[in-house]
């Protein structure tokens, strides 16, 4: 195969191909039996593209964190210089309600555009479902199960996993070990359901390794000034589309991009106005993290 | 320690004869009477008969003298038994597993850990208790009423101790809390209520005992002696001393499937293979009727006579032996083997018409739904009831109150129908909302702006952009005082673009405060 490929485009050309086809097989034997699992676009082109399947894959794990939303480089140098290590304190917020409003809506915005009913397991008591709803998640297809540890959490998200005819598990944990994210991975594969798990940072939380295929922060970025249609100069007053930092903080076959979007509109679609690639605004520090 | 339910039906020979017999007239009084040789006696009365001085025992044609237009009709004592084990059948599928008629005119209900399915669900952290009992006892009381049938209840930590209070103490209703003094209750009760023989009541009260209370703190010996074991045996059962086992009723229309062990089983895992065992014999009975179960109850007899059970609910009926059989398995853990089971019943106390399904399909332009009701019952029966739920709107513009919990496989609205939505209309509304505001402090440059800067938990956000402000009204047909209640709603963004709502709350005159009550992003 990589032979044929190297008649076709002799020069430089076969090396990208080769390097592709290697990717994809690898990615394949990792993903386990399922080599071309379907994906959910983001209907965002800047991020879309820089995903290896063109999108969320489905049938896996995906973490979302929360995070505070104190402007990224303040809070890096600060993080040092207090503490030196660098990782924990950096991702470390309140672990709060406010640090996970973001990430709420974002995955909110992904269910929205998956069909089927939706389990989301969860132990705090703050979800305010109209939101949801706001996002474009009809609130029918959404079944809560409340538990009153966080063990339990997890294993009402197992049991989920391994009804096929859900279309994705909702887990709100402090925190996911290798060994939990593992067996979410495995159950998830084995039946096609998407799990996500919404993990609020916690100060003593670093990043810990785990099986998931992607991990994302949500954290919230100053919205623009709406600006009246007839003179652009002069701002209005009012409060417009928020956007969001949307950092890809770890994924297989990606490198680690921060995105800044515009919230989800009412059928749970993003708005990307730009990308960060590494440049000097890029999260250096989650890519140790991850 | 147990809670028992007595349920004592003064007149339930009189009230059956007048809810199955079409031809009596309504108001006309009713005695019930029975042969004895050539003698005809009143066997049962009802309330009119009762309050003008008729008896049980009492000769026919002395009744019809003292109360003309006095309607007669054969005691049939074998039709009330019937009818008795009917409504405890009717309790078992709605109250309890574990019921045992005592006839001629009662019931037992075994309610120990059926109480809190009957307190509200708050889903607050302390389930109470005496709520759920109280619910209990107004529920069975208000649907015996609807059937017509006259209802004195007690509940108590003994069956001697309901049995004597619902058919000796005053009120209608008796509840003698957990807590609460068994003897300082049961001890005014005349010597009757110890379910004594006629005789021994008798001499007793000849002796000088005409309360309970006058047999506790006694010398035994020579009461023992004189009449045996029995007085002071019903007095510590009711008192809770002493044991006494419910044996529950297994009406034989019940569904059920039941399996006797050679060698009595003491493991989990030697019982789980019974229920698997018997689930398989439990449909065939199911299929047989094409129906599925909503319950199941195991119901296990262990070497000394004592029973335990172990109780499951299902979303929506199911003969599905392997689902049936998890459920049930997932909850031994928790049952008491003992010394070893020797029996085990299967049964399926609620049971509802399963019948085939139409698969809906594409023609109908309805795509078929996935059955959840596998994965609700394994999750409920794991985190509670109460804990799997969807949500649903509800018209108010309270945000606490815009929501409630309905079941989890509750029909769901046609999508054609205009729902009374106040979720999706285009006010904005916060992905996380706290349980109670957090008072803030807050700068505005004129009182009627929007916030300037706010401090929470002691960091300053000054805010960018502000919109606002959404104003709601008190429900005052909800409550008095909310009448003179506003609320002045701002969505804020401070410097970070993290997105915050406040609200301004104005109580009549008390002075306006500022509180946080939900985060955007």
């Amino acid at each position: 195969m990589v032979g044929a490929q190297h008649d076709k485009e002799p020069g430089a050309g076969w090396r990208a191909a080769v390097l592709k086809e290697l990717r994809r097989e690898v990615g394949a034997l990792e993903a386990g039996a399922r080599p071309d699992a379907p994906a959910l676009a983001f209907e965002a082109e800047a991020i879309d593209a820089h995903l290896p399947e063109g999108g969320l894959r489905l049938g896996a794990l995906h973490e979302i964190w929360g995070g505070s939303a104190t402007p990224i480089d303040r809070q890096a140098t600060e993080g040092t210089q207090k503490t030196g290590a660098a990782g924990i304190e950096k991702i470390g917020g309140n672990g709060g309600a406010e640090d996970i409003a973001a990430a709420t809506l974002f995955l909110a915005g992904l269910l929205a555009r998956l069909s089927g009913p939706v389990l989301w397991c969860l132990k705090a008591r703050d979800l305010f479902t109209p939101s949801l709803a706001a996002a474009g998640l009809d609130p029918d297809r959404v079944i809560y199960a409340e538990t009153w540890h966080e063990r339990d959490v997890l294993a009402a998200m197992e049991e989920g996993l391994h009804h096929p005819g859900l279309a994705a598990v909702v887990g709100e944990v402090a925190r996911l070990g290798l060994t939990a994210s593992r067996r979410l991975q495995l159950a998830a594969e084995s039946e096609g359901v998407t799990a996500f798990t919404l993990l609020r940072p916690h100060r003593q939380t670093g990043a810990e390794p785990t099986a998931a295929a992607t991990r994302w922060r949500i954290r919230s970025a100053p919205s623009l000034p709406l600006m009246s249609s007839s003179s652009a100069a002069h701002p209005v007053a009012g409060i417009g589309r928020g956007r969001w930092r949307v950092d890809l903080m770890r994924c297989r076959g990606a490198d680690p991009a921060s995105f800044i979007t515009e919230a989800c509109d009412g059928t749970g679609r993003l708005g990307v106005s730009a990308l960060l690639r590494d440049g000097a605004d890029a999260p250096h520090l989650d890519r140790s993290a991850a | 320690m147990a809670r028992v339910v007595s349920v004592y039906l003064p007149f339930f020979a009189t009230e059956r004869m007048r809810l199955t017999s079409t031809d009596l007239p309504p108001e006309a009084p009713l005695a019930l009477t029975t042969r004895i040789g050539a003698q005809r006696l009143v066997a049962a009365v009802d309330a009119t008969a009762l309050a003008h001085g008729l008896k049980p025992g009492m000769a026919a044609t002395q009744a019809q003298l003292l109360l003309p237009g006095l309607t007669l009709r054969d005691y049939a004592p074998r039709a009330d038994a019937h009818g008795l084990a009917k409504l405890a059948a009717w309790c078992l599928a709605r109250y309890s597993p574990v019921v045992m008629p005592s006839p001629p005119d009662g019931l037992l209900l075994d309610v120990t850990g059926c109480t809190h399915l009957f307190a509200a669900r708050t889903g607050g952290q302390s389930r109470n208790l005496d709520e759920g009992e109280d619910n209990l006892l107004a529920d069975l009381a208000a649907r015996l009423a609807r059937r017509g049938l006259t209802a004195r209840l007690a509940l108590a930590g003994s069956i001697g101790a309901a049995h004597a209070l619902a058919r000796f103490a005053a009120p209608d209703c008796t509840r003698i809390a957990e807590t609460q003094n068994l003897k300082g209750a049961l001890a005014p009760l005349p010597v009757e209520a110890l379910r004594l023989s006629p005789e021994t009541t008798q001499a007793l009260r000849r002796l000088g005992f005409e309360r309970i209370g006058d047999l506790i703190g006694v010398k035994r010996a020579p009461i023992t002696r004189r009449f045996g074991h029995d007085v002071f045996l019903r007095l510590d059962q009711a008192l809770g001393l002493s044991r006494e086992p419910l044996v529950p009723l297994i009406p034989s229309e019940l569904v059920s499937a039941k399996l006797s062990f050679v060698e009595p089983v003491i493991t989990a895992e030697g019982l789980a293979q019974a229920v698997e065992r018997l689930c398989v014999d439990l449909t065939a009975v199911l299929e047989a009727r094409q129906h599925g179960a909503r319950r199941l109850d195991l119901h296990v007899t262990r070497l000394d006579r004592s029973t335990g059970i172990v109780s499951v609910r299902m979303a929506k009926p199911s003969r599905a032996p392997e689902h049936m059989a998890r459920l049930v398995c997932e909850k031994l853990a928790g049952l008491d083997c003992g010394l070893g089971v020797e029996k085990v019943l299967l049964a399926a106390p609620l049971t509802r018409p399963l019948l085939p399904e139409q698969i809906a399909s594409e023609l109908y332009g309805r795509p078929q739904e996935p059955d959840l009701s596998t994965l609700v019952d394994r999750l409920a029966n794991r985190l509670g009831a109460g804990r799997i739920y969807r949500t649903a709107p509800v018209e108010s513009d309270w945000p606490e109150r815009s929501v409630r919990r309905v079941a989890a496989l509750a029909p769901k609205p046609r999508t054609e129908t205009p729902r009374p939505e106040n979720w999706l209309r285009d006010w904005p509304r916060p992905a996380r909302l706290l349980a109670d505001p957090m008072p803030v402090e807050v700068i505005a440059l004129l009182p009627d702006y929007p916030p300037a800067l706010f401090i929470w938990q002691g960091r300053r956000h000054r805010i960018c952009r502000a919109d606002g402000p959404e104003r709601i009204f008190g429900e005052w047909w909800r409550a008095p005082g909310e009448i003179a209640l506003a609320r002045d709603y701002f969505q804020v963004e401070d410097e970070a673009g993290q997105r915050f709502w406040l609200f301004r709350e104005e109580a009549g005159n008390r002075p306006q405060r500022w509180y946080l009550h939900g985060f955007f992003a």
